[in-house]
């Protein structure tokens, strides 16, 4: 599902974010990439999404090899993947509804279907009743929950999500792991950055642990360490 | 069976482009509306530089107008000997009718002269009774309307030859001081009206540049929500449709706001102004000019505001949206 061959990024020329990390991840798994600040899963992320190109190595997801992509293709790859963000990325002029219906109106889906799907992946996060409110009227944990739904409207395969608790306390970072929990129990490939010791003990998960840009081990079932 | 599917995708495709340019309309104006108070602050800047442009023509043009009354004016007279022949003077105007700079030539007999001369001094005795019937001085002469009073030399040229003086009973009205006042007013007015034209083409650089920037501004300040679009696969054309449509509709609001303004103070000017000109600027012309040509006005300035918004919100937002 998720290639990663001795991938290495520089920015710079000599800051060295990733050196050579290997990684291959199956469908359906749930992994934890734990590591401090700077020691490269956000290059990582971004090297997922196509924010940047790698400076040496090969990615391949879903079949798509990264190296053959062109411009274009760029934004059907987006759609492809869910994605989620420590500081939620919402549209601030848009309601929760219309939030998680733009990444539907991007795809080119009928209205008739959008109007349809929008409402019940607003009711598997719990936000039925919030639709109609904006990002600005909603806590963080709602905020963040809707950036789930948005991300998992589209029914991808993979969902990455960077740090998605990092700017939530603790009631509402456990309501957003329990909604990872659920995507991924309907078949939805996880990928998920956080710092917090209690969750990655909590999910009992495959744990990539991350320091200096390499990947210092590798669990099936990981505790958090560093 | 395969051709009937393949009419449905191509079906659907089309039904695809459709919405999508149905949502870019759509959100473009529901941006319009949620971001109100950036749309007044950018209707505003657009709406005060297209009035300041409009007025801009609006002088342009009534000086280009007080420019020309002034040109029509200048002639060149030449006084005839009263022993000229007719089949003389015809072979003159034809002669006068050949040269390129000449517009028109009239002819004014020595009775069509003092006949003038009369009306024109009607409440002055002493003129009148210094001239009569039977002793007519004045010359019979022709007047030539030149096409362009900057080069009365051309006709000045031909006047000057030795056998169409012989003709003439007095120096033509283009000589000696005169000649010298003609030639400075016309080229006082042929620089005004160079000065007109790169006038306006400045105003028009400047307004393009002001309005320019105002969409940039507004643009910055929408940046992340362009990166997040981009972060969720929307196409760059999707991303920048919407804001093509809300500046669209800056320009379309500006233009009609600009208008009224222009048609309020016109309307106030011509009311209390009313017959009377500050100078070169003729207040009755310009509301005259305004009016008449109100539609004119309104299409060029709409669609100007329109084109100029969607090229600098497509161009700003261009920058926030290439892809890594």
């Amino acid at each position: 599902m998720i290639l990663l061959d001795r991938v290495t990024k520089t920015y710079n020329q000599k800051e060295q974010a990733l050196e050579r990390v290997s990684l291959h991840v199956e469908p359906k798994e749930f992994v934890i990439i734990v590591g401090q600040s700077g020691a490269g899963k956000s290059t990582l992320f971004k090297l997922l999404t196509r924010e940047e190109k790698p400076t040496s190595g090969k990615i391949i997801v879903g079949g798509m090899d990264y190296d053959k992509l062109r411009d274009k293709d760029i934004p059907l790859l987006r759609r492809k993947i869910g994605v989620v963000f420590q500081d939620f990325k919402l549209l601030p002029a848009k309601t929760a509804y219309e939030n998680v219906a733009f990444a539907l109106e991007i795809a080119g889906l009928p209205t008739v279907e959008i109007k349809h799907t929008v409402p019940k992946v607003l009711e598997v996060v719990g936000l039925r009743d919030k639709a109609d409110n904006y990002p600005r009227e909603l806590s963080g944990g709602e905020k963040q929950r809707v950036a789930i739904a948005r991300a998992i409207v589209r029914q991808p395969k993979i969902l990455i999500a960077d740090e998605p608790t990092g700017n939530l306390d603790i009631k509402h970072a456990w309501d957003v792991i329990k909604v990872l929990e659920k995507v991924n129990k309907f078949g939805t490939t996880v990928l998920l950055t956080t710092h917090n010791q209690e969750i990655v003990n909590y999910l009992k998960r495959r744990v990539i642990t991350i320091k200096d840009g390499k990947i210092i081990s590798d669990k099936a079932v990981g505790q958090y360490k560093l | 069976m395969i051709g009937r599917r393949k009419k449905d995708q191509s079906a659907m495709k089309q039904d695809h482009r459709f919405i999508t340019l149905e949502r870019i309309f759509k959100n473009g104006f529901i941006n319009f509306g949620r971001n109100i108070w950036l749309a007044i602050a950018a209707i505003a800047m657009m709406g005060i530089t297209l009035t300041i442009l409009l007025f801009a023509v609006v002088a342009n043009a009534t000086f280009s107008h007080t420019i020309s009354e002034i040109t029509s004016h200048i002639d060149v007279s030449v006084y005839l000997k009263d022993d000229v022949t007719e089949q003389q003077r015809n072979e003159l105007i034809a002669n006068l009718r050949k040269i390129d700079n000449v517009q028109a030539v009239g002819y004014t007999s020595k009775e069509q002269a003092l006949k003038n001369y009369r009306s024109q001094n009607v409440d002055n005795k002493e003129l009148l009774a210094a001239i009569s019937e039977t002793d007519n001085p004045l010359p019979a002469s022709l007047v030539i309307s030149p096409k362009d009073p900057n080069r009365l030399d051309t006709i000045k040229t031909y006047l000057d030859k030795p056998e169409v003086t012989a003709l003439q009973s007095d120096p033509t009205s283009y000589s000696g001081d005169r000649k010298a006042a003609i030639d400075k007013i016309a080229q006082a007015t042929e620089f005004f009206r160079k000065a007109g034209i790169v006038g306006i083409a400045v105003f028009i650089i400047i307004s393009m540049l002001i309005i320019f920037n105002t969409i940039r501004m507004t643009i910055f300040n929408r940046r992340d929500e362009i990166t997040i679009m981009r972060l969720l696969g929307a196409t760059p054309g999707y991303i920048r449709g919407p804001f093509v449509v809300e500046t669209m509709l800056y320009g379309v609001v500006a233009a009609l706001l600009s208008l009224a303004v222009c048609w309020v103070l016109f309307a106030v000017a011509s009311s209390t102004l009313q017959a009377s000109s500050l100078g070169l600027l003729d207040i009755t012309y310009s509301s005259d000019y305004f009016r008449k040509n109100l539609w004119l006005i309104l299409t060029t300035q709409i669609l100007a505001g329109i084109i100029i918004g969607a090229a600098s919100s497509s161009i700003a937002a261009r920058r926030y949206l290439r892809l890594k």
